[in-house]
Formats: structure tokens, C-alpha cells, sequence
């Protein structure tokens, strides 16, 4: 096992050198966004460098590599989640694109009066799709409530599900709360249901290890930028019969495999879900991405994060002017100062060059659930340190002396 | 200069011109949904469409509640065409303050709601006047 060397990783990460209105940047908003490490951020430049060019159609040297370097980083995802084959992994721009794709293409293949569940706790990526694509289709779109520890409630949504029910979408772990949802009892529940689950795991997989087959969901799907990689490039991970049965999202180049006047055919998965020149170099980083994660470990990757959100938890409780949301959190914790906007908290911590996230955290039938308008969220990932929590737990008291 | 300065943390902790008046030519409650800020004004006007008195309920931000304390200090007295003239300098010029770009909506939410309520007021449809809170 490699140790964890928070120093070392902090290397990796040039922007962690930087100041922040004079003082060092401490960097705690990782679940709206992660940074990216030299590896990452070199594997994309030496790409551009070296090998640029279009894939798949390109009969040069130059389209070549980057049809090999392209379709090797869907491997490696595949190996990284454990899905069965790496046609199962499907690149999109984002968790946000990969759950519209599921939600367009897979209502068109549902009945009138079907039935769509999903839960309280959903970021708007997950509930907005859903509530749309029921509009359209005239399906009926049901809430599983969750229980007081942020988790969801599985006698309701055992409550929920009727023969119509064709799908239930939930998050691995939730965005504001960070609560972990237990998937693999969700995945038994549904599927004796007969039902399909996808997870939104934008949350889980850039700190957990998240086995597809263990876990045994139907759809996966997350983003690259929150684990490392650059912006732009997500992924949606699909068994390969439910991949196979569905409709294309986006119609174009590189998804067809003959087209006439009035009739076109579909290439093969993963492609038939990737019309137009994808995000290769994106995809370049995602592998680097995942790659220095695996070297890592999940586990201990895991290990870390949960550890310094549970240290953060216990120095908030400390204090009794602090309201904290989030019950049983593993990698993110949302919290307010009694009588202090979390607007305000978070501008003056920034003056400290503390980088934290405050408002509904686009999961807005949550916050109103909570009975809040907003919250503070700060979020740790790999380059964190105790140190960080402790300077954070200081700054407070500065807000607290802004409003005394 | 700082956000949170001595004048603004004093209208945020005591408010000028807060409540709601009786029998009101102009109201108008709006939220930013974005960060929750509730802000409802409610004014006078004369015959010269001047505002007599005017007043604010609401809850939310510093930034949100100061700004708004201050615009109504400053509007009293004022025609409803000028107030509908004006824009996010003379705010900041109010305020005082240099403002980061991600909180200008708090700073112009006060403001937007007042001049939302005149145009009800003068009869012209508020929604299809589109105000810029970067203007």
C-alpha cells in the first residue's frame, strides 16, 4: 500500500501555490469542482503537442494515435468502475449531459402513465430531467423522501414502487449533505421490482471505489473534473442490453453506420451515444485523472476525505453558534452560522483565502426540505490537510467579529 | 475597499426605513432564488410623482439588506424617473464599496425591486423591461 503523502500530492497541484487576497489559497469547494494535478494537466498539453488530430475517420499517423489514445482512456474508465466491457462507457461533456442522455432517450421507450422515481436529496441534473421528460412522455413523477440521517427512506420508496414504475434515479452520495446512500440494497429493491436504477455518483466516484457489478446499477453516471481531469468530459456508464435497446440522444458524424434519404442505422456502443467530434483531449486527462487516483488507491483516497469531514464535523459541533446539516457525512458537510448569511460567511472567508461554496448548491427541493435559503459547504479532497480545517474553524471567528 | 465596512454592517444591524406602509401607491416583494433574499418595498409618491416616504421588509444578506437601507435613505425626495435611471454605479457610489462580480445582485437587488414597483405603478409592464444588474 502507498502511503498517503498529503505533501507530496500538494506538489502535484500548482495552483495550491497560489495567494488569495495575500494569504495561502486553502482550497475547499472540491465537490463543486476539483483542481488538477501537473499529471493531468501535462497528459492534455503533450496530446495537443504530439498527437492531435481527428479520431475514428483519420487514416494518417496523427488520427491513428489519437483514436487508440481515445478509445484507451474508455478502458480505462471501465477498468476504474469495473464495468463488464468498455463499450459500456459512453463520454459525454458531464454528469449534467450523461443524465439528460439517459432521461431523452430512455422515456422515449416508456409508456404513457409509467412511472419515474427519484429522491429529496437530487441535484437539479437529477430531478430537472426527469420532471421534464415526464411532461413530455406523460409519465408520473414520484419523491422518495429521505430519513433524518440524509439517507433515503427505503420503506417509502418500497412504498412508491408499482408494476408502472420503470425507473428509479438516485444519488450515490449527496451533494449538500454528504451522506452515503447504500446502492446496492437500492439496486436489490429495484431491480425485485423489476424497475431500472441509475445512480448519480458525481459525489462517490472521485473519492470511492465504485464497482458497477458489485453494485449492480443499471446506469453510472459522473464527471471528470470533480476527480481530477479538466472540465468538459463525463461519463455515463450503462449495462450494455439497456446501452443497446436505446434510442441515439444526439444524431450526427461518428454515430451512424449507413445513412439513406429517408433512413439512418446506428454504429456501435459506445459511439452510437457520441455524435460529433467528442472531447478528446478531455479524455486525455480523464485517463490521466483516473490513473493518478488509482495510484492513490481508492480506499485510501476514501479514507482521507471521510476522515478530515469527520475531523471538520467535530470542530463545528464544538461550537454553538453553528448550525450543521449534514448528520452522517463522508465527503461533504454543509453548515451555517445562526443569524449570518452564507453568502456573507463565505465572502469574508475568501478574504482569508479560504475557497468555500455557499447557497442551495443547485439542489433547491432540498434546502427548502432543510428549511434553509442557503448554506456553507465546504468540501475536502486529497491535497487537504487537518491544518486547512483548523485555519477554516479560526476564520470563523473573524466572520463572527464582522457581525459581533 | 472592503466589503463588509463599518457603514455597511451598521445599516445591516439597524436598518433605516424598515416596515411597510399603509395604503402604498407602489409595492412590490421580489426573491432572489439564487440565495434567498426576500425584499418588498413600499413607497408614496405626490402629484409630481416624487417619493414622499418609503419603506423596506425583508430578510437576507448583508450586502442585500445594507444596499437596500441606503437606496431608500437616498430615493426620498427623488422623481420615479429618476430613480427608474438609475444604475450600479450610483449604488456603489452609495455604498462605497468595491463589490466582487458573484455579489452585484445582492448590492441591485434592492434597487431592481423598487424600480420594478414604480413601472407596475406607472401602468407599463414590469416583465418585458429587461434591467441589467451589470449596468
Amino acid at each position: 500500500m502507498i502511503m498517503f503523502n498529503t505533501n507530496n500530492i500538494k506538489k502535484d497541484f500548482p495552483i495550491l501555490k497560489r495567494k488569495v487576497n495575500n494569504k495561502q489559497l486553502i482550497y475547499l469547494d472540491n465537490a463543486a469542482t476539483s483542481q488538477k494535478p501537473l499529471q493531468v494537466i501535462n497528459a492534455v498539453a503533450n496530446y495537443y503537442k504530439t498527437s492531435n488530430a481527428n479520431i475514428h475517420r483519420s487514416i494518417h499517423k496523427l488520427g491513428e494515435e489519437a483514436t487508440i489514445i481515445y478509445e484507451e482512456a474508455h478502458k480505462t474508465v471501465a477498468k476504474f468502475i469495473n464495468a463488464k466491457s468498455w463499450r459500456e462507457i459512453v463520454f459525454t461533456k458531464n454528469t449534467t449531459e450523461s443524465l439528460n442522455l439517459i432521461a431523452y432517450s430512455l422515456t422515449c421507450t416508456f409508456n404513457k402513465g409509467d412511472e419515474i422515481i427519484i429522491s429529496r436529496e437530487e441535484h437539479h441534473s437529477n430531478f430537472v430531467p426527469w420532471q421534464q421528460c415526464a411532461k413530455i412522455h406523460g409519465l408520473k413523477l414520484k419523491i422518495v423522501d429521505i430519513k433524518k440521517d440524509g439517507t433515503i427512506d427505503l420503506d417509502h420508496l418500497k412504498l412508491l414502487l408499482t408494476k408502472k414504475t420503470r425507473l428509479v434515479s438516485v444519488a450515490h452520495i449527496s451533494n449538500v449533505l454528504g451522506t452515503v446512500n447504500n446502492i446496492k440494497i437500492i439496486a436489490e429493491i429495484v431491480h425485485k421490482n423489476k424497475s431500472i436504477l441509475c445512480v448519480d455518483a458525481a459525489q462517490s466516484v472521485p473519492h470511492m471505489l465504485v464497482d458497477v457489478q458489485d453494485l449492480d446499477c443499471d446506469f453510472i453516471c459522473f464527471s471528470g473534473h470533480k476527480m481530477l481531469a479538466p472540465t468538459g468530459i463525463g461519463v455515463l456508464y450503462g449495462k450494455k442490453n439497456l446501452l443497446e435497446k436505446m434510442p441515439p440522444f444526439l444524431f450526427g458524424g461518428g454515430m451512424i453506420k449507413e445513412v439513406k434519404d429517408n433512413e439512418s442505422t446506428w454504429t456501435d456502443l459506445p459511439w452510437k451515444f457520441e455524435a460529433g467530434t467528442p472531447n478528446i483531449a478531455g479524455a486525455v486527462g480523464l485517463n490521466a485523472a483516473v490513473k493518478y487516483l488509482q495510484k492513490l488507491g481508492m480506499k485510501n483516497v476514501f479514507r482521507h476525505t471521510s476522515v478530515l469531514t469527520r475531523y471538520a464535523l467535530k470542530q463545528l459541533q464544538k461550537q454553538k453558534d453553528i448550525v450543521i446539516y449534514s448528520k452522517n457525512p463522508y465527503t461533504v458537510l454543509s453548515f451555517n452560522i445562526k443569524n449570518i448569511h452564507a453568502h456573507d460567511v463565505v465572502s469574508i472567508l475568501d478574504k482569508e483565502g479560504i475557497a468555500l461554496r455557499a447557497g442551495h448548491h443547485c439542489a433547491q427541493p432540498l434546502i427548502e426540505y432543510l428549511n434553509t435559503e442557503a448554506t456553507v459547504r465546504l468540501s475536502p479532497y486529497i491535497y487537504n490537510t487537518k491544518h486547512d480545517i483548523d485555519i477554516l474553524i479560526k476564520a470563523l471567528d473573524k466572520v463572527r467579529k464582522v457581525f459581533a | 475597499m472592503d466589503m463588509y465596512m463599518e457603514n455597511i454592517l451598521d445599516h445591516y444591524k439597524d436598518p433605516h426605513n424598515k416596515g411597510s406602509l399603509k395604503d402604498p401607491h407602489i409595492k412590490n416583494k421580489e426573491k432572489n432564488p439564487s440565495c434567498g433574499d426576500v425584499i418588498e418595498v413600499t413607497a408614496i409618491v405626490n402629484k409630481d410623482k416624487r417619493i414622499i416616504d418609503v419603506k423596506f421588509d425583508g430578510y437576507g444578506c448583508a450586502i442585500s439588506q445594507a444596499a437596500i437601507s441606503m437606496v431608500t435613505d437616498d430615493v426620498k425626495g427623488k422623481t420615479t424617473k429618476e430613480i427608474l435611471k438609475m444604475k450600479k454605479h450610483d449604488i456603489l457610489n452609495l455604498l462605497g464599496i468595491d463589490i466582487v462580480p458573484m455579489r452585484i445582485k445582492c448590492v441591485m437587488l434592492g434597487l431592481r425591486v423598487l424600480q420594478r414597483g414604480i413601472l407596475k405603478f406607472e401602468g407599463k409592464n414590469h416583465k418585458e423591461i429587461i434591467l441589467s444588474d451589470m449596468e
